[in-house]
């Protein structure tokens, strides 16, 4: 990117005037209320990982199950529902939205931008708190008479409110009022993250010399604004169905031989109310995925991200076309075909920019300088799985093809693929890379190697054989199987080996946590920017940054985020922040 | 072709702004985005339920063109306290904001008349989707309105603690914007009530 001969003048640093940095004066307000982004990115992930570690224990009461059904007499069919839409609710929306959205989103976005915080801090403050609230309210409803809710993470009515599904009583309601408040709080989070991005980039950064990180999460956060109003929608309606009686979702029917009071309701609209939320929402965790992979690639690679005006494209459209896909999760619902085409040809279409982004990646790793540190690892794990998660995808987004598969544990492994363990790697390879910025020290890269291994061929052991209970037939969110003529006996077998990798697997995580924690205390000191990044957060005064990110002045960019390898330069990469009297040879 | 060497120059020298807008009144504008989706959710729901042959319309109660008279009255007052404290009108401003506060209390206090009066002949919400929606919408828009009294509140604060005209002219623009936005919710919603 750099022209030989070409002179730029002194560019001032811009102040955004109106944004006055909130300096707390006690401990309660530094480290508690705090409206410093990086103290408020802290406390979602540390509460977005504990309640992730609560559904990792649920997933492996649900595997014990599966695995050895008959065995475990603490497991009954009502319990064994409630772990399946507990766990699934907290994975999709209390970790992974919460740790991408709140998690990364806080403390990278003024970094990488070059804000000093965001630009509402004590709505930013407020936002965490509120999904405090909301986890907890969803944590109560483990003990509450009846236990959570058993209605599959789905929430379909009219199950969902009916004396047949567990949670009746008082599970479900609860778990609405989690979910309200939780779009609440996530509605004023967003809307920091995206006018701090729009608004509160410092001078030269155009919104085109933005890292992929930062648009991967400002789209997602885009389509968190409109897509989680249908969630919410839904669940207000379904409150009051529940508690006033009405009968937005209920039809009329008959609930163990009595004729409820319900009458002329609608179980479809709740499933493309859910659904117009719900496929967003697994783009909401995707894109910010999609935005870190490709800036660790590019670290790790030393090599600039191949096409990047393109895969900011591809972000984008892919974050447009999400919203009109939504009605592949209903293929069996009993719509019109031609309803069912239309979706099936959106939802085809989505693959191509999904697609032009693995080859984008791909050619990033073309003859480049690859370093095979952990966050490289945790990238191409993160392709490899989420390729393979894409082209299962492409089975079940073709409305015939998805009719036998529809239910069956072939979804399950679709999904766990694309959504539990494509960026769940991400997560990891994150943690890694922004280690030593968040820290100031470096991880144990033993432990991380093993933890790598065994998470990352682990992981794929447990979910490929499930591809193939689902072809079998084996349907999902059944307690147990019991006699039937078309799953062989060597299924079983399957399922119990599937449980012991699983319990494996979810045991090697001590490794990853003791790793974090102890590395923090003894670790190495990393010192200032040990992967020789180039983007903004590298290059702050203090490692780990202080408040106000940038000490006195804010930094001017000169360059986008990707400048590695620049031919006659000094180093091997050129931070954006450098202007182009002092990267040398270039004269 | 941010390579070469004018566009260079020309994005160095970027402020880092996309909106020549103030933060706040772009942060308002997307929660407005927000909020407008989630209101045009019910809407949708709205109209397909009522198709449906066991909708029984409410008889519309004549309150509602009241309260309907007091929203009008209250955006009303908002704007001519944004246009007074533009002109540095202080003691103006103050006195159309007490008015629209006052207008927007009404109104609140007359839909929930409305509600008592129709629970009061029976019409509950169970007993009918048309019923059901009635006091979905109503409810809902009043709870906006509720949030948009708390910040009228804040702002009445702003204004006794003697804030500088140039930061109140802010904050009773954003309040203006939201009560107007509020104010076409209600013309949607009631225009609704009174199609079906």
């Amino acid at each position: 990117m750099a022209e030989v001969g070409t002179e730029v003048e002194f560019v001032p640093p811009a102040e955004v005037e109106d944004v006055e940095l909130y300096h707390a004066k006690s401990w309660i307000t530094k480290y508690v209320f705090s409206q410093d982004a990086k103290v408020i990115a802290i406390q979602y992930s540390g509460t977005a990982i504990a309640i992730g570690l609560v559904a990792l224990v649920l997933s492996w009461l649900m595997r014990l199950q599966l695995g050895f059904p008959d065995s475990f007499s603490f497991i009954d069919a009502e319990d064994y529902y409630q772990f399946i839409t507990m766990h699934g609710m907290i994975m999709v929306i209390y970790l992974l939205t919460a740790l991408f959205l709140g998690g990364f989103g806080n403390y990278l976005i003024p970094l990488m931008v070059g804000a000093r915080d965001m630009v509402f801090p004590y709505v930013n403050m407020i936002s965490y708190w509120v999904y405090l609230g909301a986890v907890l309210v969803l944590v109560a409803s483990f003990f509450v008479e009846g236990g959570p809710t058993g209605a599959g993470w789905t929430l379909y009515p009219p199950q969902a409110i009916t004396s047949g599904t567990p949670g009746a009583d008082g599970g479900i309601l609860l778990m609405l009022i989690s979910l309200a408040l939780f779009i609440v709080g996530f509605t004023m989070g967003g809307l920091n993250y995206v006018t701090t991005v729009l608004q509160a980039r410092t001078r030269g950064m155009t919104l085109m010399r933005l890292p992929l990180t930062v648009w991967g999460i400002f789209t997602a956060t885009v389509l968190a604004l409109l897509a989680f109003p249908a969630l919410f929608v839904g669940a207000i309606m379904m409150t009051l169905d529940n508690i006033l009686g009405t009968s937005f979702f209920m039809p009329l029917m008959v609930e163990q031989g009595e004729l409820l009071k319900y009458d002329g309701g609608s179980p479809i609209l709740f499933q493309h109310l859910f659904w117009f939320f719900g496929h967003p929402e697994v783009y909401i965790v995707a894109l910010p995925a999609f935005g870190i992979v490709s800036d660790l690639l590019s670290v790790h690679a030393r090599r600039h991200i191949f096409g990047y005006r393109m895969m900011v494209w591809a972000i984008v459209i892919i974050g447009a076309l999400s919203f009109i896909v939504w009605a592949h999760h209903m293929y069996v619902s009993g719509m019109n075909p031609y309803f069912g085409f239309f979706f099936a040809t959106t939802t085809l279409i989505i693959a191509v920019p999904t697609a032009l982004k693995v080859y984008n990646w791909t050619l990033t790793l073309w003859k480049a300088n690859i370093q095979f540190t952990i966050p490289m690892l945790f990238a191409l794990a993160f392709i490899v799985t989420f390729v393979n998660g894409g082209i299962t995808g492409l089975f079940l987004g073709n409305v015939v093809v998805d009719v036998p598969l529809s239910d069956t544990m072939f979804v399950v492994a679709h999904f766990h693929m694309v959504m539990g363990v494509a960026p769940i790697l991400v997560i990891f390879g994150a943690i890694y890379h922004w280690y030593p910025l968040i820290t100031g020290r470096m991880y144990n890269e033993a432990m991380a190697q093993f933890h790598f291994w065994v998470t990352f061929i682990g992981a794929y052991t447990i979910f490929l054989p499930i591809h193939y209970l689902g072809f079998l037939g084996v349907p999902r969110r059944y307690f147990e199987m019991g006699e039937t003529t078309f799953i062989p006996e060597s299924a079983e077998t399957l399922n119990a080996f599937v449980t012991v990798v699983a319990l494996i697997v979810g045991f090697a995580q001590i490794v990853f946590f003791y790793n974090v924690i102890t590395s923090m205390i003894k670790g190495k000191k990393a010192g200032h920017n040990p992967w020789k990044a180039a983007s903004l957060e590298w290059q702050t005064p203090d490692v780990p940054p202080s408040h106000g990110n940038f000490g006195k002045d804010l930094p001017v960019v000169y360059r986008w985020a990707y400048d590695y390898g620049v031919p006659g330069a000094d180093d091997d990469f050129v931070p954006q922040n450098v202007p182009k009297e002092q990267v040398k040879g270039t004269a | 072709m941010p390579w070469k060497a004018e566009q260079i120059r020309a994005d160095n020298l970027h402020d880092g702004v996309a909106y020549a807008l103030p933060v706040s009144k772009l942060g308002l504008r997307i929660l407005i985005t927000c909020m407008s989706v989630f209101l045009l959710l019910f809407v949708i729901a709205y109209s397909d339920r009522m198709v449906v042959s066991d909708w029984r319309p409410l008889q519309d109660p004549w309150i509602l063109w009241l309260n309907s008279a007091l929203l009008i009255f209250s955006s009303l007052a908002m704007q001519k306290s944004l246009v007074s404290v533009r002109q540095d009108q202080r003691e103006s401003m103050k006195n159309y904001l007490y008015l629209a506060g006052g207008f927007s209390f009404g109104f609140v206090l007359g839909q929930v008349w409305v509600w008592n009066i129709l629970i009061e002949s029976g019409y509950f919400a169970a007993a009918n989707p048309a019923n059901a929606f009635f006091y979905l919408l109503t409810g809902l828009h009043g709870a906006h309105l509720l949030g948009g009294l708390v910040a009228w509140g804040r702002l009445i604060v702003k204004e006794g603690n003697g804030v500088e005209t140039v930061k109140m002219v802010e904050s009773v623009e954003l309040c203006t914007i939201y009560w107007h936005f509020l104010l076409v919710v209600w013309v949607v919603f009631f225009g609704l009530l009174l199609f079906s």
